[in-house]
């Protein structure tokens, strides 16, 4: 079953520029362990040397943030969107 | 409160929202009895001023102390080719007060920091976030928590935005959604990472209108919701903000009630701090000067091949920050290195982790290609 993670700007050069990736999983956490699994160098971006989600890498399931669901184990279903919200500070100075 | 009347000149101007039943008379009496802070007069205050200021709110306030640059002007429609090289505040206020003489445009020719953000906000009832950094957000953030204030929040990132109304009173605050800051050098500012001119544009105009429906009342506010703009693919989506239970500020037992050292809590060394600073940087004309002597050394540009397109320093080799690590068996370890970027963060960056990895000769050229155009090769251009 196929998950669609939306992928930020900052985060793109790690997925070859892409902004949705495909995965599978039954959970938050192995959906986002498959994104690591194909596109490696985004791990250390998401995950401290712990193996734990970084703590300003925020996930939402749908509209909903995991937090405040069962965070990576959270289950998913087919066409269930996760995205990737990142902090940006940028104003345009 | 008593709302102050509408004078003549300001019933012709404000026409067309006074035939609006969502305005009406009594709307724009709100407008001008309103008190909006704007913190930074960017890319985002530029259509926030001007729209505000527009919109008649009876008091404008803008904190800001940086002066125009020339590339500041494909973004920050405030300013023109003539207020290069003038402060920000005060070029702003020329051009707002142009814009509506009826108001009152308040300048704080100030950088907002722990000791003096609370007392400017209490003077005001709306805060417009529309600066550039991590710090100063978290500090706008907590200052509005504790002043009550509604933080019309904003941030851009290359072709990518954000909104949303941070009301600790109404819901959640900034730090539910991001209770820590990523490190420093993980995110890229738009110096170092670009940002499409209409962008800010876009997002500071939506800010503005969230501002005007807090004023007026009006509407579904953009509280406990988070608007994602992404202006490639021209889609707008939305995502639910919850309180967090234990948010360290705006929950009902914070543990913090007071402003905090907002760098360290970012993570930035205070520079005094910074160590064998004379060791780890190199200036330009020293470098010139190795380059006349004939002196063998490698010259590594990390920013990205966009950049190196515009403008490079002869010789340089270009391996992008984000590659570095996977590219370093290109790099010859027994010789002299000296990394470049734009002004240099990135190469600061880059040599810290290049001395990690063991290259203890890496050294970072201050302030980058900028510098070194600006004082040795008036050849390569200024971008």
């Amino acid at each position: 079953m196929s998950i669609t993670i939306h992928i930020p700007t900052p985060l793109r050069r790690f997925t070859a520029e892409n902004g949705e990736v495909e995965v599978e999983g039954q959970t938050v956490g192995e959906a986002l362990k498959d994104l690591t699994r194909r596109h490696p160098s985004l791990e250390r971006h998401l995950y401290n040397d712990q193996g734990a989600l970084r703590s300003f890498v925020n996930v939402f399931l749908n509209d909903e943030d995991v937090r405040h669901l069962e965070r990576d184990g959270t289950a998913v279903k087919a066409g269930d969107t996760l995205s990737i919200i990142p902090s940006i500070a940028g104003g345009g100075r | 409160m008593t709302l102050p009347q509408l004078g003549p000149e300001e019933i012709r101007r404000y026409s067309r929202h006074l035939i609006m039943p969502e305005v009406g008379t009594e709307g724009q009496r709100r407008l001008k009895a309103a008190r909006v802070l704007m913190i930074g007069g960017g890319g985002l205050g530029s259509p926030i001023g001007l729209y505000l200021a527009a919109a008649g709110v009876g008091t404008l306030g803008l904190v800001e102390f940086d002066t125009v640059d020339e590339s500041n002007l494909h973004r920050q429609v405030l300013y023109g080719r003539s207020d290069v090289g003038r402060p920000k505040l005060d070029a702003a206020m020329d051009r707002l007060g142009e814009v509506n003489p009826l108001i009152q445009l308040v300048p704080h020719n100030t950088r907002l920091d722990s000791g003096n953000a609370l007392k400017l906000f209490e003077g005001y009832d709306i805060v417009v976030d529309g600066t550039d950094n991590f710090p100063t957000r978290y500090l706008v953030n907590d200052a509005c928590v504790l002043t009550g204030k509604p933080n019309v929040y904003g941030s851009i990132f290359r072709f990518e935005g954000q909104v949303s109304i941070f009301w600790g009173a109404q819901g959640p605050c900034y730090r539910c959604l991001f209770p820590e800051p990523p490190p420093p050098g993980l995110v890229p500012s738009c110096a170092e990472g670009g940002v499409l001119g209409v962008l800010p544009g876009i997002i500071g105009s939506l800010q503005a209108n969230e501002v005007i429906k807090l004023i007026l009342g009006a509407g579904d506010p953009l509280i406990g919701r988070l608007l994602l703009f992404d202006a490639l693919r021209l889609r707008f989506r939305e995502l639910k903000l919850k309180k967090d239970p234990n948010c360290p500020i705006c929950s009902a037992h914070p543990t913090q009630t007071g402003l905090i050292d907002y760098e360290q809590f970012c993570g930035i060394a205070p520079e005094a701090e910074e160590p064998e600073e004379a060791d780890f940087d190199i200036q330009v004309d020293e470098l010139a000067r190795w380059r006349d002597q004939g002196r063998d050394f490698t010259l590594l540009d990390v920013r990205n091949p966009m950049e190196y397109e515009i403008a490079r320093i002869e010789g340089a080799k270009l391996i992008p920050l984000h590659e570095l690590r996977d590219r370093l068996n290109e790099i010859d370890t027994a010789a002299d290195l000296v990394v470049h970027c734009h002004h240099g963060p990135r190469s600061a960056q880059a040599v810290g982790f290049l001395r990690q990895m063991g290259f203890a000769r890496a050294r970072n050229l201050a302030g980058g290609i900028a510098a070194w155009s600006r004082e040795i090769d008036p050849e390569v251009p200024q971008y």
